[in-house]
């Protein structure tokens, strides 16, 4: 479904936020890229559809080369990538149902979508997504209403709209309590199987990547370095990814922050101020 | 903080000395340039008219008291003018601002060359008063209430364009780009992301400049340009300073009336 | 929650089914319809009260074409010596009443501000500011005008009249908006009245005062290209003169001057405030 040859992407102040990378997403496939912050993930989901530009490289999209679309094109592609953010975008002062069609901004005319005229089959559509993530009742609450979780929801309904082919998710889970973490992401997974899209999300909390999803590619200063399944994940892997850390789930790291203090007191000792 | 020995005593210091020297010069030099426009504008001045100041004071607002309510009716018409000139030029100079700010903000500007000519408008439109453009659209369209409504919108446009597109620029941008990734069209994008999140800026600086044109359009009459600054005009000029008191009165009235009026509209809309 | 099920239950019901329109702005039908009318009304009453003469309307477009076009050919000399003087004299005007008014507005400013004032000075002190702030600066002109006679000194006594409302009312709101321990703090201390305003108010309201000064300074230059009309003295005279001769290479040249010295000031301000701040 998703093809990307050679990405690459060098920013202004020069920095290489990606680096050559090559990446396959069939269909149906949900995707977890994991890595510490500034390893890229979300520079290379951007230049997916290309909200950032890349440097060079090819991204093909269902065998369709649209790294040099402009205009019409472009928005044409960009119909068929569906994009969740991490701090929802919701337009706050429309209300939940505008949110939700705006998904369909690219099949419809402007005027047409100026006086909120969407044909029948939208408003349909609309409705039964806002039911399959709970929310028909608020349908004319305002964006700035809502809470988190239910922002987030607002924000697949909307993407969905598009009727994807591929499903774009920038740190889905970041803002959001772990209850509702899980609720999230277990949504996100179940509409990718029901819809068969092939899904990119970018995570931070590697349990729950793990949890739900079928592949997970590790990225560190703009390249890959893991591609493989969730449970191969290693603690090797992992440090390799992320850097040395202790791993282990039920050790905790009492001791490190408790002699911490001691050092510095020690240090502050020795330079004449007072503990 | 600087501490100078003075005697082995330390004596604190709120400044540097040298910084501390370079604050006196500067109000030194701030009173001599003072100094010289007073006496610009003293050599202009016939200082002997002046020995009379106060009892011309006291005649003019002897004069005025009681003022000549007898005109009231005949004004009432002049004041409806005024009013239209204000509400007319408002809409035509918010018609125009409107698609000048987002010509003129930095994320929304579809070319850089584009922008610098929005700004050059809007900063021309600023510079120079309502009463000056209706002057000019006097001689070139005619006395009337329609010089009046073109000065005002002209004078309106800067004011709302550099408001708007200061509230376009602190435009949260995630919701753009949120619209953007759906494939939607420019226009789609400015009227979904960024249009809900200007609105309510958009109606209380509306309503503002509103305000402020009813102020203005008080005195456009002055200069032949409509409204109640007309019977004010031949009120001075025939030296009936009771009418102007009248006139006077009912502008305050209606200065506190859109005050008001601004006030509630703003209130409502955030 | 707000709703109740039955008023929401249609409008489900009409969205399952495909049909759905935005909630209007104004929920409340008959003030919707009722502002409507009005809107309406009043759009009727315009079209049947403004009397706007087409034909010299017509006639005037050459004026007009000929104005647009004086500002490419703009002609600073001809008229270069009064243009001059008048400009020096808009200047001095300026810089004169920016700080005469300033310097009044600090007490009224003071007196304004619920805060620190006692009940009748705080009174006192409104009643100046809202008269300051009702008229144009244009009529304040012409009433000094009458008891100055024609000349700069009237408008520099306008202009610093009209300072002291805009200063003074804003430096009463920051006044009121400033912190209260410190001012507390520095009264506990057993300071005089005027050590108190020293050290717990000026500190806080002192870096938007600078701000707010050259603001006013920027507007007294364009508000000194007015008062000129009404024989207030400065380049507003010269403008008048040479509209009213139709010279529209001077008054385009007059305008560019009064634009560039705004955009000069605009930037100094910003220079300046960075600066201060």
């Amino acid at each position: 479904m998703l093809k990307l040859k050679g990405l690459t992407k060098r920013y202004a102040t020069g920095d290489l936020a990606l680096n050559n990378i090559d990446l396959e997403v069939p269909s149906g496939q949900v995707l977890a890229l994991i890595g510490p912050s500034g390893a890229g993930k979300s520079t290379l989901i951007r230049c997916v559809n290309r909200l950032v530009e890349p440097t060079s490289g090819t991204i093909e999209l269902d065998s369709k080369d649209i790294s040099n679309a402009r205009g019409g094109r472009l928005r044409q592609a960009r119909r068929q990538i569906g994009m969740i953010f991490q701090n929802y975008a919701l337009v706050e002062r429309l209300s939940v149902m505008e949110n939700v069609l705006s998904g369909r901004l690219a099949y419809v005319g402007f005027w047409r979508s100026y006086f909120r005229k969407f044909p029948e089959s939208d408003i349909k559509q609309a409705f039964e997504l806002l039911e399959r993530v709970g929310l028909e009742t608020m349908l004319d609450k305002r964006g700035d209403a809502l809470s988190g979780g239910q922002k987030q929801r607002v924000g697949i309904a909307r993407a969905l709209m598009q009727n994807p082919k591929l499903l774009l998710v920038d740190e889905p889970t970041a803002s959001l309590d772990p209850k509702t973490s899980r609720q999230i992401m277990r949504l996100i997974c179940e509409l990718c199987q029901e819809q068969n899209l092939a899904t990119i999300i970018n995570i931070h909390d590697v349990a729950l990547a793990q949890q739900f999803v079928h592949r997970v590619v590790g990225l560190r200063a703009g390249e890959i370095v893991y591609d493989g399944a969730p449970d191969g994940l290693s603690p090797e892997i992992l440090t390799t990814i992320y850097g040395e850390e202790d791993w282990s789930v039920d050790k905790r790291d009492d001791e490190e922050e408790t002699s911490k203090p001691k050092e510095q007191d020690v240090e502050a000792a020795l330079l004449g101020g007072h503990p | 903080m600087p501490i100078k020995i003075v005697n082995d005593t330390p004596i604190w210091q709120r400044r540097e000395p040298l910084q501390q020297r370079l604050i006196w010069f500067g109000y030194f030099l701030a009173l001599m340039l003072f100094l010289l426009c007073w006496k610009i504008i003293s050599d202009n001045t016939i200082w002997e008219f002046l020995s009379d100041a106060h009892i011309q004071a006291a005649s003019l607002i002897g004069r005025m008291i009681p003022p000549d309510w007898s005109i009231t009716g005949s004004l009432l018409l002049p004041l409806w003018d005024t009013l239209n000139i204000a509400t007319v030029g408002t809409a035509l100079g918010v018609l125009i601002a409107f698609p000048l700010a987002f010509l003129a903000a930095r994320n929304t500007s579809p070319h850089p060359s584009l922008r610098a000519f929005a700004l050059a408008i809007i900063v021309s439109s600023r510079s120079i008063n309502a009463l000056i453009w209706a002057i000019l659209l006097v001689t070139i369209v005619g006395p009337g209430l329609l010089a009046g409504m073109i000065a005002i919108a002209l004078r309106s446009i800067g004011f709302v364009g550099k408001l708007l597109y200061e509230a376009i620029e602190e435009i949260h941008p995630t919701p753009v780009e949120a619209v953007s990734s759906t494939g939607a069209g420019r226009m789609q994008v400015l009227a979904y992301s960024v249009l809900p999140q200007i609105m309510p800026a958009f109606a209380g600086i509306t309503v503002y400049r509103w305000d402020i044109n009813i102020r203005e359009s008080t005195v456009l009459g002055l200069v032949g340009a409509g409204g109640i600054g007309l019977q004010m005009n031949a009120a001075i000029n025939n030296l009936a300073w009771g009418q102007v008191a009248t006139v006077f009165v009912l502008i305050f009235a209606t200065v506190i009336f859109s005050e008001w009026v601004s006030a509630k509209v703003r209130h409502a809309v955030i | 929650m707000s709703q109740s099920p039955q008023l929401l239950e249609p409008r489900l019901l009409a969205a399952k089914s495909g049909s759905w329109r935005p909630k209007p702005k104004i929920s409340n039908a008959s003030l919707r319809w009722g502002l409507n009318a009005a809107v309406l009304v009043y759009l009727v009453l315009l079209y049947f009260s403004v009397d706007i003469n087409w034909s010299r309307v017509a006639q005037g477009m050459d004026r007009g074409l000929a104005f647009m076009g004086s500002f490419l050919t703009p002609d600073f000399i001809s008229r270069g010596g009064e243009i001059a003087i008048g400009l020096r004299e808009s200047l001095t005007m300026t810089f004169a009443a920016t700080v005469i008014g300033i310097l009044l507005a600090i007490p009224v400013g003071l007196g304004a501000a619920r805060n620190i004032a006692p009940t009748p000075v705080y009174f006192f002190c409104r009643a100046i500011i809202a008269l300051s702030r009702t008229f144009q600066e244009i009529i304040i002109a012409i009433l000094f005008v009458a008891m100055f006679g024609f000349g700069p000194l009237a408008g520099v006594v306008t202009l610093a009249f009209a300072t002291i409302g805009f200063m003074a009312k804003l430096l009463a709101e920051d006044i009121e908006d400033a912190q209260r321990d410190p001012m507390e703090a520095v009264r506990a201390t057993g300071a005089s009245w005027l050590q108190w305003i020293n050290y717990a108010v000026q500190p806080q309201v002192m870096p938007r005062l600078i701000g707010l000064s050259l603001y006013r300074l920027d507007i007294n230059f364009r508000e000194s290209a007015v008062i000129g009309i009404v024989g207030a003295g400065g380049i507003g005279a010269t403008l008048n003169t040479s509209i009213n001769r139709y010279d529209y290479d001077t008054s385009a040249a007059v305008l560019l001057v009064i634009i560039g010295i705004v955009l000069m000031s605009e930037y100094l301000s910003g220079y300046v405030r960075k600066w201060t701040a």
